[in-house]
């Protein structure tokens, strides 16, 4: 799906035309280049390489501004592969032509891709919604813990996929067919209903379903 | 931060009278029902005012027929088609929830003093 790249802002609020209120995230959003193009001759699969937020040459890896140089682009700090989707065509899009905000509509329906927040090595109530254990009648040490993982000497083992504590969150997280509610061309921002992954400032992937 | 308060101010609303919690309101909502508009006038104290930015709200309470009823309006919500200020009470809590229970004397608000110039 062919997209943008930009930064989460926030969550706000709007009002419709009938005072009704919608949760909103607000998005900025590119202006992302054309960096260079996969194909299926040279590289076996189509894209579009984007950059965004352009930085100076000295913060820029002496390799990667090779590859920048070698398109005639300006210097970014994020380069993103954006695959088309089944009926998307991008052989219109040139090397070198600007992505903006525009390319959304009202009441599209986007994909939006980001890191999530991290919340490190978590048990199991706030990993997986248990239900832990009471706060007294008779509970001895085990408050938030799993409670039993398994059976006896059959089958003597944990099975795979047992719910139980680990890293949650800091993953990659789609979250797919947030209505696309305001666009503001001048200050390049998106408004989509709902949530999106990550932290205020975290890099998202906005990708245009359909 | 300053993106989010711009998109939330575009949508403020700059045209009540300042009233604060303890004061008696009187809202003109506006209610669309089956395509036609009317004004409904909800009169009560306002007894707090939470959030900030475009998600603030206030409260109003009033006691109709012996029942309290309270509504929570969107201070800047286009449904509200006018705010009048109808009495100027003196509080000194930020939410009025004893309101809530209480009966008789012990409901009443004094008049706030204001300067008349």
């Amino acid at each position: 799906m062919l997209g943008l790249i930009g930064k989460k802002i926030g969550m706000t609020q709007l009002f419709d035309a009938d005072g009704k209120v919608t949760p909103v995230t607000v998005l900025k959003a590119g202006p992302c280049r054309v960096v260079s193009k996969r194909s299926v001759e040279d590289h076996g699969y189509e894209a579009l390489q984007l950059g965004y937020e352009e930085i100076k040459e000295k913060n820029c890896p002496r390799p990667v501004a090779g590859h920048f140089k070698k398109n005639g682009s300006p210097l970014y700090r994020y380069l993103r592969e954006f695959r088309p989707s089944y009926g998307q065509e991008i052989d219109a899009y040139e090397v070198g032509t600007e992505l903006k905000v525009d390319m959304f509509d009202l009441s599209d329906t986007v994909t939006v891709t980001a890191n999530s927040k991290g919340r490190g090595f978590a048990g199991v109530m706030k990993r997986h919604n248990f239900g832990g254990f009471e706060q007294s009648h008779g509970v001895h040490e085990s408050f938030r813990g799993p409670g039993a993982i398994g059976q006896c000497a059959t089958p003597a083992r944990v099975f795979k996929g047992t719910k139980l504590p680990g890293q949650m969150g800091n993953e990659r997280v789609s979250v797919r067919h947030l209505r696309v509610m305001k666009v503001d061309l001048e200050n390049g921002l998106i408004m989509v209903k709902g949530a999106v992954p990550g932290h205020r400032n975290s890099l998202v992937l906005i990708q245009k379903e359909s | 931060m300053d993106i989010l308060q711009q998109v939330g101010r575009d949508q403020f609303r700059t045209d009540f009278p300042e009233y604060r919690v303890g004061d008696t309101v009187k809202v003109h909502y506006k209610i669309k029902e089956g395509g036609k508009e009317r004004i409904q006038v909800f009169q009560g104290i306002v007894i707090q005012k939470r959030g900030a930015g475009v998600s603030k709200t206030f409260t109003v309470r009033k006691v109709s027929n012996g029942v309290g009823v309270e509504r929570i309006f969107p201070q800047h919500s286009p449904n509200i088609d006018k705010l009048e200020i109808v009495r100027f009470g003196r509080v000194r809590r930020a939410k009025l929830f004893y309101l809530r229970h209480a009966k008789g004397k012990a409901s009443r608000i004094k008049e706030r003093r204001r300067f008349t110039a």
